[in-house]
């Protein structure tokens, strides 16, 4: 009931900024609404019988996610809101959020927002360490790009010498995992309330982070900082066999660069985490070529290829050690944006594999269809975490509709 | 008489400099003359300092069946390089938000990002793909891209009332044309009227027309038409402008990757 303790403040805080800076402007009237509202169903079919009890092989699914914004000021003062709702065979991936809820006010070379917010930072494609800011949200999506809104306080400042990001982070969201009837989990099911924090503050532990970026050329270039509540729980193993699993206090040194150079991009992404319980480091690197406008039509085709190292061997969540990343990206360039990527995952000291499919294609002008495919192929068995998803080939197919 | 006939042959020689030189003048080559007149085509648009315009994109394919998407556009004008623009897609509903930031120059490959606004992740993206097609429209890239005097060579081809017509050669061997046909209209401030496109193979590919001229602040044409016309394909795209702002005194950070993550939301 926390998290809807500080949502409650958050929003308070937003309609108090708010309020005033309207009754302030008052005189310039040119204020801008807009409310859109996507309604997407879903449904994912897991192609193999389960590994574990109770596991499900039909989960069909639906999502709401509307978004307000208002703007005034000529813009360089608003308030974004976008919610979400999904309601799900599994109970734990039946969730809401409010993925964004800020007021943000920006003039000449600075910007400040206030509330829950989105911040992506990075520039691979098959991973994404330096990324921190936000909790995954673990039940949403496989790839690990849906995540939780973060409450903050975010300055940033626009100089000549690059972009000065600083963020102080008031509360900690935890990770959800799949139920019990849901795939892609463990042998047991994990409550998020079962995994504490090494911080005696818990989630309330202040926390902060800050970002130079840059770009000077064809080289774009971050370095960040983050201290505090990890976003990846830690599991660890008592004498007795039995997992424990907390968030650590953490201090993480991060580090993207890109070079675009005609038809390339060169890309990189590092990090060094430290803990009490675990110091590691973890890079993906590899490169993006595109071959644009093959047959006078407008297709596209790019091809990818990264390669993932991490420290933490068996331990990393993501299950990501010492593996390849290849695939290519099309994009018909067509009135309906058809676009189709292709990849897989290769483990270079195993046999494990990871294939898959996520094509997009618009019907209409306000539909949209997804198709995705997730395919687990030769998971040795010996691996900590994918050994687990070896059952979880899937089939993922949505419709939404925007309104 | 020595002296007078001296000095008559120098007058001569003199009056004969002059008139070759005048020759010169009036032999202007074709390639300088086509300079010539790109210049003054930019000489009479400079000044504008910055720009916002809402567009309406119609595209329409060789059944007729028509599809739109609707975009805002913000320009910054610079003199020493080229310009930086900011384009904000707020239709079809899917891709609202996705947002694009270049900034222009005027020799040497274009700077792009690209904002997603699902993931709100920012990506530079290679400039390198000239020649494809705009979101599925009959413009290309290059089309829309800032029209930068550097980026061609030209030749004058001829004069026909108040048009002069001027073949554009781009310099960017990537670029998806051998040759454009541009006809710009001397008596109003060199606007352009129309451009013919020439395919790789050198075949007439495109034809361009801007219509619904407006005289904005006693010195800037703009076209509140643009329509493209795909001879090869049949398809047509149709950009209908609302009215320019150019009050809003935008500056450089209007136009930086904070911004274009600001604009796309």
């Amino acid at each position: 009931m926390r998290i809807k303790h500080i949502i409650t403040q958050l929003f308070s805080l937003v309609i108090v900024f708010a309020l005033n800076t309207v009754i302030a402007q008052e005189d310039s009237k040119s204020t801008t609404q807009d409310f859109e509202l996507e309604v997407q169903s879903e449904y994912r079919y897991f192609t193999d019988s389960p590994q574990f009890q109770g596991q499900k092989d039909h989960f069909p699914s639906i999502a709401i996610i509307p978004e307000y914004n208002i703007e005034w000021n000529k813009g360089y003062e608003s308030i974004n809101f976008t919610g979400f709702f999904r309601l799900d065979r599994d109970d734990n991936r039946t969730h809401w959020d409010i993925r964004e809820l800020y007021y943000q006010k920006a003039a000449n070379n600075w910007e400040f927002s206030a509330g829950l917010k989105k911040i992506f930072w990075g520039v691979t494609e098959s991973n994404h360490l330096v990324d921190i800011i936000n909790q995954t949200d673990a039940v949403e999506s496989f790839d690990g790009e849906a995540k939780l809104g973060q409450p903050m306080l975010q300055f940033t400042l626009t100089t000549d010498y690059g972009n000065f990001d600083f963020i102080y982070m008031p509360f900690h969201r935890k990770r959800v995992f799949p139920g019990e009837r849901g795939r892609l989990r463990f042998p047991t099911v994990i409550d998020e309330n079962d995994i504490g924090y090494e911080s005696g503050a818990e989630e309330w532990r202040q926390d902060v982070a800050f970002r130079w970026s840059h770009y000077i050329g064809a080289f774009d270039i971050g370095i960040s900082h983050f201290y505090g509540n990890g976003r990846e729980p830690l599991f660890t193993f008592d004498p007795n066999g039995q997992i424990n699993a907390f968030y650590p206090v953490i201090n993480q040194i991060g580090l993207d660069l890109q070079a675009t150079h005609n038809a390339f991009l060169w890309k990189f992404e590092s990090i060094y985490r430290s803990a009490d319980a675990q110091d590691f480091f973890a890079l993906t690197a590899g490169l993006e070529y595109t071959f644009s406008n093959i047959d006078g039509n407008g297709l596209d085709i790019g091809l990818l290829g990264e390669y993932l190292y991490d420290d933490r061997d068996e331990l990393a969540l993501n299950a990501l050690q010492n593996d390849f990343f290849f695939g290519s990206r099309i994009a018909l360039n067509d009135t309906q944006d058809t676009s189709i990527l292709v990849g897989g995952i290769a483990d270079l000291e195993s046999s494990s594999k990871i294939f898959s499919i996520e094509a997009s294609r618009r019907i209409g002008s306000s539909w949209k269809a997804e198709l995705e495919a997730r395919i687990f192929s030769s998971i040795d068995q010996s691996e900590f975490i994918l050994s687990n998803f070896s059952q979880d080939s899937f089939l993922r197919f949505t419709l939404s509709k925007f309104f | 008489m020595n002296f007078l006939k001296h000095n008559h042959k120098k007058k001569l020689v003199l009056f004969g400099l002059a008139f070759s030189i005048v020759g010169v003048l009036s032999a202007q080559t074709p390639e300088e003359r086509g300079l010539e007149i790109a210049k003054a085509a930019e000489q009479a648009d400079l000044g504008f300092n910055s720009s916002t315009v809402e567009l309406k994109m119609t595209l329409k394919n060789k059944n007729g069946q028509t599809s739109e998407r609707s975009l805002t556009t913000k320009t910054l004008e610079l003199t020493e390089d080229g310009d930086k623009s900011l384009i904000v897609f707020n239709s079809p509903k899917d891709v609202k938000g996705t947002s694009t930031l270049t900034f222009t120059h005027k020799v040497g490959s274009d700077d792009q990002w690209l904002f997603l606004p699902s993931i709100k992740r920012v990506k530079r993206i290679s400039s390198n793909n000239k020649s494809g097609p705009f979101v599925g429209s009959e413009f290309a890239y290059e089309d829309l891209s800032s029209q930068e005097v550097e980026k061609y060579t030209y030749k004058f081809v001829k004069e026909n009332g108040a048009l002069l017509i001027v073949e554009q050669d781009p310099v960017d061997p990537k670029s998806g044309y051998t040759r454009r046909l541009v006809s710009y209209n001397k008596d109003k401030g060199y606007r352009i009227e129309k451009v013919e496109f020439y395919d790789r193979k050198n075949a007439l590919l495109k034809t361009l027309t801007y219509s619904g001229y407006k005289l904005y602040k006693g010195k800037f044409w703009r076209a509140s038409v643009f329509n493209m016309v795909n001879h090869q394909s049949n398809k047509e795209t149709r950009l209908d402008f609302n009215d320019y702002n150019f009050d809003v005194n935008l500056t450089e950070d209007d136009f930086s990757q904070v911004a274009l993550k600001r604009a796309g939301k």
